[in-house]
């Protein structure tokens, strides 16, 4: 029941966001809610028993209402629940035109994000998936930079082709399972031969691969995440971003294992490219915000590649990491937010200074910076130390080769902190003033997030075991 | 029992913590305090601990403690503890982190006195941290917690380098320093991988004991990618390149990254696995000659600069150079001792430059100045025992260590030790150079600099004389068995560490008689190069400088290896990216996914063509349509034998 | 008179209507046009149905197998004679608007 409230909350909460006549009265509504749904998921991921929620939906066609929160799924509606009061509070102060409606399509959002997250029944799956779609293309359309339209029909042509690839893949393996089936389990035991497992697996792939997204389907992301706004932004690398990969534990790798196993080195080589070639233009970006959708590239590069290691510690490393990498991103996205609004500009070779202008956002960035580059002691080491293993498992000359992106990560990544905080202040950087309120409250939010769980990743790693262990025990 | 060994870490935690948070509402008074404090409370601590791990050896068992603290990761069957291990390594390591540590932070209250107080709170806290990262890097008791001090200590010094954050080119050196480390690290964390790889295991204890297990392939590919590890942390060639720009940083800062943290990590790292490395000849061999190498190519830059944290840089890349060679023959302990003494006169002598350059107004240039001695006796004894105890003369403890490297070095192959005992002569050489034109000669600074030369304040004072007597009487710890028998007290107290070693590959030793030529040809070169040294430069004058040619002017521009770099590495990666981000992205994969809609669009347009609003070709369209139908419906025999029938 | 006579004569007055509809711009012999065709075809239609009636016939007198062909030429008729009630309309419509029953000028239509 838990669960199905977890979605219907923020659906009510997003409807009646759009019949509020005042712009403030929207905004607290979406605080209000999105805090109440963390808290409804806090209960939901420490309450015992498994939350499961099952009803009639339609029943002709073999699919039914199927809500399930298994370890991934309540780590990632942990996610999703944290991310949008961090959102709604990092951008409070932050003025949109026509309110009611942006609010509202927010929330829509965080109902379809749960709901993939929740969903196990294939059909529901797909309708929530375009659930979440949706709103965001509205979000990135109406609420954006100068080029947002031509941007957003790109992001949305890429995501439609993925979806609609999808829905022919599902109704594919529909067809063939026993008992007609949209369930989950009927999909799990699909009998597919090896031959329809190699074509059908890309249909699958494909849509996950634009939705994360890796080389050479991730064109779209840099423009979308520079010309949106930044709530929006923030949802969709934070969150949106963790759909595919989600999508591919819970669905690809269990429908598809020979498929898998079979395409496993040619993915992995494309995701290892990508992790190099992201970081290598992400070197050479002037643009902050561009430079932090190449990092993202290159991070999630390692999540998919580690996903088809087949290996146990990548698996939770991966689990682990698409957690922390929606926590730490958020960090710099507001930071980059921060730096926009004031100052106008997201070019860093504009900026410098800001140690002394704004010290507190310059610790910060640091820190943000310092787990960006999964540096020990930081939430995203533990991930990226056990995706490395596994890859190292897999192909230690792969590894290796990938690890020069480690490399190049700290080459960017300090890069950036150096323009931005480091040297004399300039005629730009002057006006700059320190962290208000509640950015401070979010961000430090998100620095003990970070260091807590760098320290005491057990806890994480507890909580999605049984999914990592299910994909194994599976065989 | 080892109950506090958590208590050692957690101080300067807690220093940096408390220092950090309250940089804005803390005097500097109560700062230094606590940064210094909380430093000596680890350092009493270590003392508790060196005295448990003394007295179990007294009852003849191996000491060896592993605390647990709490499981770090744990993923099915792989787990990684938070532990820490006591043993007769740690500890030394231990005394001499936190003992010079405690110098260093006392010297810093009184040398970055004029800084503003949320910024001293800052340096504090830095310095701090950097003890606790490299605390960890000791302490731990399997190799991910080692990586975790690592990568630490690389933190550390990227953020003391560039404390001075509004210079450009200080930021340049830490972020430097950070990548360099960083090439290292991924050497490091591949050879952990491969470990997990093959033994499934990270705890020391375990790799040693099923050490057996692995193929000697195995063996030596980790040691090697470890051995990458260790050329960046500890400044070896090819990746030395950040520490001499690494003076960057306030000098105390210098100070410990040369002596007491940071660079003897590698050192450390590589005597933990000592089993590893003596199963490994082949990585031995590697670690020997890019150890000799480095020690060599350091020291002949170190003769041309003008700078005198520089000089002293080089030295330390070149004393470092001195210790690998003591692990690539084997000589374990050696390479400990020299770790030890090294701490303490480079210390000592970093902290004696900075005093200098304190006196001096931040004037580094060593032509710039001369005839300190009379302003400044104190600086200017203990900086001339660090020098001696440097330059290895008897009994200072450099004499000893470097004694006991060389003598390994010789048995290992003669020719390790004569390029060695060249590097040491060159050592005297540039370190005399430097002590002449710093100390002696006439004054060449400005008139202005000259009238508020001044000796330090006590606070400097103090850790000065304290590391003095440490540097004279530090060899006494390891004399070797050449002067009295068996009273090497420092190989008795690590002999458990490297027993299993040392049982696979005993270091041959020389013959006392040969021993005795050896020491005494080599300390008298050295000392006739000190002379040469002293002679040739105390009559210096920067006005007859003239430009130097040749090799000389390559010696002085550091064999021009940061411009090879940069042509070989920096600039072609930069360009590649450039080539990535501006063609390869905007012209390929866009250009590719811009070209599908162009083409849809293109084509679109083309086809609207067909739809004129002509009825007539409407009609036609149509009527041909219906005859290609009917051809295709009709197969052509079909409609072939219609027409035969009807005709 | 055996069937191919028949089918030739259709064949060339279906000919004579296609030529005419593409060729011609004139509304009206367009449309004469299109009659020609559909008369063709009822033509063709009568006489099939004539010959297959002729020979079930032979074989039972009773049989009315093949006389449906002629039932629905009465069908075209009467749709042709409806479209040529609209389309005259139309054509009437365009002349009063255009002052002219050239086709061409239809396309106007798509703007």
């Amino acid at each position: 029941m838990i669960a199905l409230l977890l979605i219907l909350t923020p659906l009510l909460a997003g409807l009646l966001a759009f019949f509020l006549k005042q712009g403030n009265a929207a905004k607290n509504l979406a605080l209000v809610s999105s805090v109440a749904i963390l808290a409804l998921t806090l209960v939901a991921v420490y309450a015992p028993g498994n939350n499961v929620y099952d009803t009639a939906w339609l029943t002709d066609l073999g699919s039914r209402f199927t809500l399930k929160m298994d370890g991934m799924g309540k780590m990632l509606c942990l996610l999703t629940a944290i991310s949008f009061p961090l959102v709604f509070a990092a951008t409070y102060k932050n003025a949109y035109k026509n309110p009611a409606a942006f609010f509202g399509l927010m929330l829509l959002t965080q109902s379809g994000l749960m709901g993939v997250f929740l969903a196990t029944d294939a059909l529901l799956f797909y309708f929530f998936w375009e659930l979440a779609l949706i709103p965001v293309y509205f979000l990135c359309s109406i609420w954006g930079g100068e080029k947002r339209i031509a941007v957003t029909f790109k992001f949305f042509v890429y995501t439609f082709i993925g979806s609609v690839l999808m829905l022919a893949g599902i109704l594919y393996v529909y067809f063939h399972t026993a008992d007609h089936s949209f369930a989950m389990e009927s999909f799990y035991k699909v009998n597919l031969s090896t031959h329809q497992q190699l074509y059908i697996f890309w249909l699958f792939f494909i849509a996950f691969a634009i939705k994360m997204p890796i080389f050479p389907f991730h064109t779209w992301q840099p423009d979308a995440y520079e010309q949106t706004n930044t709530a929006t932004t923030i949802i969709m690398s934070a969150v949106m971003v963790k759909m595919g990969l989600f999508a591919i534990v819970r669905w690809l790798l269990p429908i598809f294992p020979e498929a898998s196993a079979q395409f496993a080195n040619i993915i992995i080589i494309f995701c290892v490219i990508g992790m190099l070639y992201a970081s290598f233009i992400a070197v050479r970006q002037d643009d902050f915000k561009r430079l932090i959708a190449y990092s993202s590239i290159a991070h999630i590069g390692l999540m998919c590649a580690a996903m088809f290691t087949h290996n146990r510690t990548a698996l939770d490393g991966v689990m682990v990491q698409l957690f922390n990498h929606g926590i730490n991103v958020i960090g710099l996205w507001v930071i980059a937010d921060l730096i926009e609004q004031q100052l106008g500009t997201r070019k860093l070779s504009e900026l410098g200074g800001l140690a002394q202008k704004a010290p507190a956002m310059a610790i910060l960035l640091v820190l943000m910076a310092l787990a960006n580059v999964a540096l020990p002691l930081t939430n995203s080491f533990i991930g990226e130390f056990l995706m490395f293993n596994g890859l190292f498992q897999y192909n230690m000359y792969m590894a290796a080769v990938a690890g020069i992106s480690i490399i190049l990560a700290a080459v960017y990544t300090l890069n950036m902190v150096q323009k931005i905080i480091y040297g004399e202040v300039n005629a730009v950087t002057t006006n700059a003033v320190d962290l208000s309120m509640n950015l401070k409250l979010v961000l430090v939010m998100i620095t003990v997030v970070i260091l807590v769980l760098g320290v005491f990743p057990q806890p994480l790693i507890e909580l999605t075991k049984d999914s990592a262990a299910s994909l194994f025990l599976k065989k | 029992m080892s109950k506090v060994a958590f208590l050692v870490p957690l101080f300067p935690l807690l220093g940096f913590l408390l220092n950090g948070l309250g940089r804005k509402s803390l005097s500097k008074q109560a700062i230094g305090i606590i940064g210094t404090g909380v430093i000596f409370c680890s350092f009493l601590c270590s003392c508790y601990l060196f005295a448990e791990v003394s007295a179990g050896i007294g009852e003849g068992q191996s000491f060896n403690t592993v605390v647990t603290l709490f499981n770090f990761i744990s993923v099915d069957a792989f787990v990684i503890p938070f532990a820490f291990q006591i043993d007769q390594l740690t500890v030394l390591f231990l005394l001499v982190i936190t003992g010079v540590g405690t110098l260093i932070h006392l010297y810093s209250t009184a040398y970055m006195k004029e800084e503003p107080a949320h910024h001293f709170g800052r340096y504090f806290a830095y310095l701090n941290l950097f003890i606790f990262s490299m605390l960890l890097l000791v302490m731990g008791a399997n190799y991910v917690i080692m990586f975790i001090g690592w990568e630490g200590v690389g933190l550390c010094s990227y953020l003391l380098i560039g404390y001075w954050f509004k210079d450009a080119n200080f930021n340049y050196a830490a972020k430097k320093a950070f990548i360099m480390n960083r090439i290292g690290d991924l050497g490091f964390l591949l050879a952990v991988f491969w470990l997990i790889f093959k033994l499934g295991t990270v705890n020391y204890s375990n790799v040693f004991a099923q050490v057996n297990q692995l193929s000697s392939l195995d063996i030596t590919a980790i040691t090697t990618l470890l051995f990458i590890g260790a050329m960046g942390k500890s400044a070896q060639i090819p990746l030395y390149t950040w520490l001499p720009d690494a003076m960057a940083g306030p000098t105390p800062v210098s100070a410990l990254i040369h002596a007491a943290t940071m660079v003897t990590a590698g050192i450390y790292m590589i005597a933990r696995s000592n089993i590893l490395y003596t199963m490994a000849p082949a990585t031995q061999t590697l670690v020997a000659i890019i150890g000799l190498a480095t020690a060599i190519f350091a020291a002949t830059i170190a003769l041309k600069q003008h700078d005198i944290k520089k000089v002293l840089a080089y030295s330390t890349v070149s004393q470092l150079g001195y210790m690998f060679l003591g692990l690539g023959v084997g000589a374990y302990t050696g390479a400990v001792f020299h770790v030890i003494t090294h701490a303490f006169f480079k210390a000592l002598l970093f902290l004696g430059a900075g005093s200098v350059i304190h006196a001096m107004h931040h004037e580094q240039d060593i032509r710039k100045m001369g005839n300190l001695k009379k302003y400044m006796p104190i600086t200017h004894i203990t900086f001339l025992l660090a020098c001696l105890a440097i330059a290895g003369i008897p009994p200072f403890s450099g004499f000893f260590s470097k004694d006991e490297i060389l003598s390994a070095a010789f048995s290992a192959n003669p020719l390790y030790y004569y390029i060695g005992v060249a590097g040491a002569l060159l050592t005297a050489f540039y370190m005399f150079r430097l002590y002449t034109l710093t100390f002696l000669g006439k004054f060449r600074g400005t008139e202005d600099q000259a009238n508020h030369l001044h000796e330090s304040s006590t606070a400097i004072i103090i850790p000065l004389t304290i590391l003095a007597i440490l540097s004279v009487v530090g060899g006494f710890i390891g004399i070797p068995s050449v002067f009295i028998e068996n009273a090497h007290w420092l190989e008795h107290f690590l002999a458990p560490i490297f027993a299993s070693s040392v049982q696979l590959h005993e270091v041959q030793h020389v013959s006392h008689q040969q021993e005795y030529i050896m020491l005494g040809v080599s300390t008298f070169l050295i000392l006739l190069v000190i002379l040469y040294a002293v002679h040739s430069y105390k009559k210096y004058n920067n006005e007859q400088e003239i430009a130097s040619t040749g090799l000389e002017k390559i010696v002085e521009n550091k064999w021009y290896v940061d411009e090879l770099y940069n042509a070989v590495i920096v600039n072609p990666m930069h360009v590649f990216a450039g080539f990535c981000k501006n063609t390869i992205e905007k012209s390929g994969i866009d250009g590719l996914v811009n070209g599908v809609g162009k083409l849809v669009a293109y084509s679109s347009r083309q086809l609207r063509l067909v739809q004129s609003g002509q009825v007539a070709s409407y009609l036609l369209i149509m009527i041909m349509a219906m005859v290609v139908f009917f051809i295709i419906w009709f197969n052509d025999l079909t409609i072939l034998r219609f027409f035969n029938k009807i005709f | 008179m055996p069937i191919q006579y028949y089918i030739y004569f259709c064949l060339t007055l279906f000919s004579i209507g296609i030529i005419g509809v593409l060729t011609r711009r004139n509304a009206i012999i367009v449309f004469m046009c299109i009659e020609l065709m559909l008369n063709a075809v009822n033509l063709l239609l009568v006489a099939f149905s004539k010959m297959h009636y002729s020979f079930s016939i032979a074989a039972n007198p009773a049989t009315t197998t093949g006389i449906d062909g002629q039932l629905f030429v009465f069908f075209i008729m009467v749709v042709a004679a409806a479209e040529v009630s609209i389309g005259l309309a139309i054509i009437v419509m365009m002349y009063r608007n255009t002052h002219s029953i050239n086709i061409n000028f239809l396309n106007r239509l798509k703007n």
